[in-house]
């Protein structure tokens, strides 16, 4: 290939000085910011700090609610990964063999990403509201008595599933691109091979899909730890009680209501961590195998 | 081993096309069949059709003695090579020899040694362990043909299977393939654009044109005999030269010269291929020749002849020049069209 040069050094440098520029003022900078507060004990009124060293980290692995929070993340990030992964898969798998009306279910399906996270959140509540809910009288008839907002169980049960369904356009159009760009040639001579259409999906479909399956799957695990801040926020809005809440929203908690900055920039930096290890993880894995040409 | 046979097997395709036909026809046991014909005319259709990859619109399709219209591609007893080869790109070229044996339930150490064997024939032992994006076009060719006949499959369908590779491969793996469907006995449907493949491979060959079959036959009946102008000019290269001519109740003639006996009476089209066409100092047939084209082992002479264009095949020592000279034509050179429907009269 050819590569083209520049002549002059500083002008790349000036190209990417708008992007370093956001970068550090809304990456790096807070980033910094939150590590130097992680060990302090702020004042709650904003008059001065203590240096406490590694005390707001030890605090949070002994805080009973702070661990209920971390185990509620790995299942909750588990299910709605497991859930909007497997049903858009499946679903992307049923569209793909309608491949004629696939263009407009494309679009019909992707109309749900264009929804935001509270306004999912809110339908959520709308569907499953204690005394008018669609959904809550459906499931009464079955005789669950759900209790949005009051049980941590059927509260758990409507954020994973406002979180898997907002998530599901995104994953199904991907699936159905990887599936349609898998050869045609390639799936009829698997028909030719096997007869057992399980058998070619397992085999054939399921590995070619897998670099698309691997990219999806760190996706949606950042989707779950991050991006379902808003399903959550409308849901308590600020006074979650006793119901289940992941690790951000405890960040968000804990610094803004609790007014604890110090241990919420601790959580923060643990969250940090946690996103490195992903990325390292992904970078790893997308070196080692899952292409092919 | 078997013998196909389609009864008036028509494609329509969902969109109203109809890219074949009523087409009917038998292969007998251990027969290479060519179907030949320009771009789009059926083709693949027909192929696709025996195998199961497209419905059949109407009529009867037999492998052997049963009616297969309705069983699956797997249960055909087929195994297919595909124009881009179609291998499994997160296997290795063992696996993709051996996983249509795997899904018959074949214990792996017979699929092991059918594979070794394979490889063994198209020398493939080194590449075994290889992924299909390691290999050259010509190796992927090979692995495509390997995964066909591990099958031992009663029907083999070849999908313009060389027409990746360069001019030289092609030939070799023309000779090759051929040989192997001798030695291995197995009934062979094989479709191609490019006639010469069709004349070298064939026992009989079909030729299409848009969704029709214009012949059917041996590759000397299809090039001596051809059925239509299509197949005259559609087969050979340089192809059949074509003439308006007049018939008169018992001469053909081109112009003023007489070609041909014939009780034929009006407008006919007159066939005669260029290597059948001889200088012949006193011969009947004037030709202003224009162009030479030296081609090493003969040369082609194109020019004109009673206002229409000529081509001539000659031997490499024949001293061409351009300008006027006389020809005759071989005895039975002559083949008549009517010069409406093209059909040969
Ligand atoms: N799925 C389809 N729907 C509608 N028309 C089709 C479809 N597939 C093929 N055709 C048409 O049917 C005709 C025959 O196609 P086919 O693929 O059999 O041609 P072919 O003889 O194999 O040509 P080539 O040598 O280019 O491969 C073409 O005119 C093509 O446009
Ligand atoms: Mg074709």
């Amino acid at each position: 290939m050819k590569r083209a040069g520049f002549s002059d050094r500083w002008l790349p440098v000036l190209f990417l000085l708008p992007q370093l520029t956001i970068i550090f003022i809304f990456f790096y900078w807070p980033a910094a910011h939150a590590l130097r507060s992680s060990f302090f004990l702020q004042d709650p009124f904003g008059f001065g700090e203590t240096f406490v060293g590694m005390k707001n980290y030890t605090m949070l692995l002994d805080s009973a609610s702070y661990m209920r929070a971390a185990w509620f993340t790995v299942i909750f990030t588990s299910l709605v990964t497991f859930l909007s992964l497997s049903i858009a898969l499946l679903l992307a798998v049923k569209a793909d063999k309608v491949i004629r009306g696939a263009k407009t279910y494309r679009t019909l399906l992707m109309w749900v990403y264009a929804v935001a996270p509270p306004v999912a959140g809110v339908i959520g509540l709308v569907l499953f509201d204690q005394s008018w809910g669609p959904l809550r009288d459906f499931v009464a008839l079955f005789g669950w008595d759900f209790r949005l907002g009051v049980n941590y169980f059927d509260t758990a049960f409507t954020l994973v599933v406002m979180s898997v369904w907002k998530q599901l356009p995104v994953n199904f159009i991907f699936f159905l691109s990887g599936l349609q760009s898998i050869p045609r040639s390639v799936r009829e001579a698997a028909l030719i091979d096997n007869r057992s259409a399980a058998g070619r999906f397992w085999d054939v479909t399921f590995p070619l899909l897998a670099p698309t399956g691997f990219f999806l799957l760190i996706i949606n695990i950042t989707y779950s730890l991050f991006d379902t801040f808003g399903i959550f926020d409308t849901q308590f809005k600020g006074e979650p009680g006793n119901n289940p809440m992941t690790l951000v929203y405890k960040v968000y908690l804990d610094g803004f209501r609790g007014n604890d900055l110090g241990g919420s920039s601790a959580q923060s930096v643990i969250l940090m961590v946690l996103v490195l290890a992903l990325t390292i993880f992904q970078f790893r894995m997308v070196e080692r195998r899952i292409h092919y040409t | 081993m078997a013998q196909v046979k389609l009864n008036a097997v028509r494609k329509t395709y969902p969109n109203g096309f109809e890219a074949v036909k009523p087409a009917s026809f038998d292969i007998t046991d251990g027969e290479f069949v060519v179907l030949v014909g320009p771009s789009g005319c059926g083709k693949s259709t027909m192929l696709r059709m025996i195998a199961g990859l497209e419905d059949i619109s109407e009529g009867e399709l037999y492998i052997g003695e049963t009616v297969v219209n309705n069983v699956d591609p797997a249960d055909r007893d087929i195994a297919m090579v595909f124009q881009n080869y179609a291998l499994y790109p997160h296997m290795t070229v063992r696996k993709n020899i051996g996983y249509g044996l795997k899904n018959r339930k074949i214990p792996s150490t017979e699929i092991d040694a059918k594979v070794a064997e394979a490889a063994n024939m198209l020398n493939l032992n080194d590449y075994l362990d290889r992924k299909p994006s390691q290999l050259s076009g010509g190796q992927r060719q090979r692995v495509a043909m390997g995964r066909a006949i591990v099958r031992d499959p009663a029907l083999f369908l070849f999908d313009e299977p060389l027409s990746n590779l360069d001019a030289k491969l092609r030939n070799q793996m023309r000779i090759e393939i051929k040989a192997l469907q001798r030695r291995l006995g197995v009934t062979a449907v094989y479709v191609t654009h490019d006639q010469v493949e069709a004349m070298t491979m064939a026992d009989r060959i079909i030729v299409m044109n848009g969704g029709v079959i214009e012949q059917i036959g041996t590759p000397s009946e299809v090039y001596h005999s051809p059925a239509s102008t299509f197949v005259a000019s559609f087969m050979g290269a340089p192809p059949m030269n074509l003439f308006d001519g007049h018939a008169n109740g018992t001469e053909v003639h081109v112009g003023e010269t007489p070609l041909h006996r014939h009780t034929h009476q009006g407008k006919v089209t007159v066939g005669i291929r260029p290597e059948d066409i001889v200088p012949d100092v006193t011969g009947p047939l004037a030709i202003n020749v224009n162009i030479i084209e030296e081609l090493g082992a003969h040369r082609l002479l194109h020019g004109h002849t009673a206002d229409q264009a000529v081509t001539i095949h000659v031997a490499k020592d024949f001293p061409a020049v351009t300008g006027p000279m006389t020809a005759s034509l071989k005895p039975d050179a002559v083949s008549l069209f009517d010069s409406e429907t093209g059909h040969r009269l």
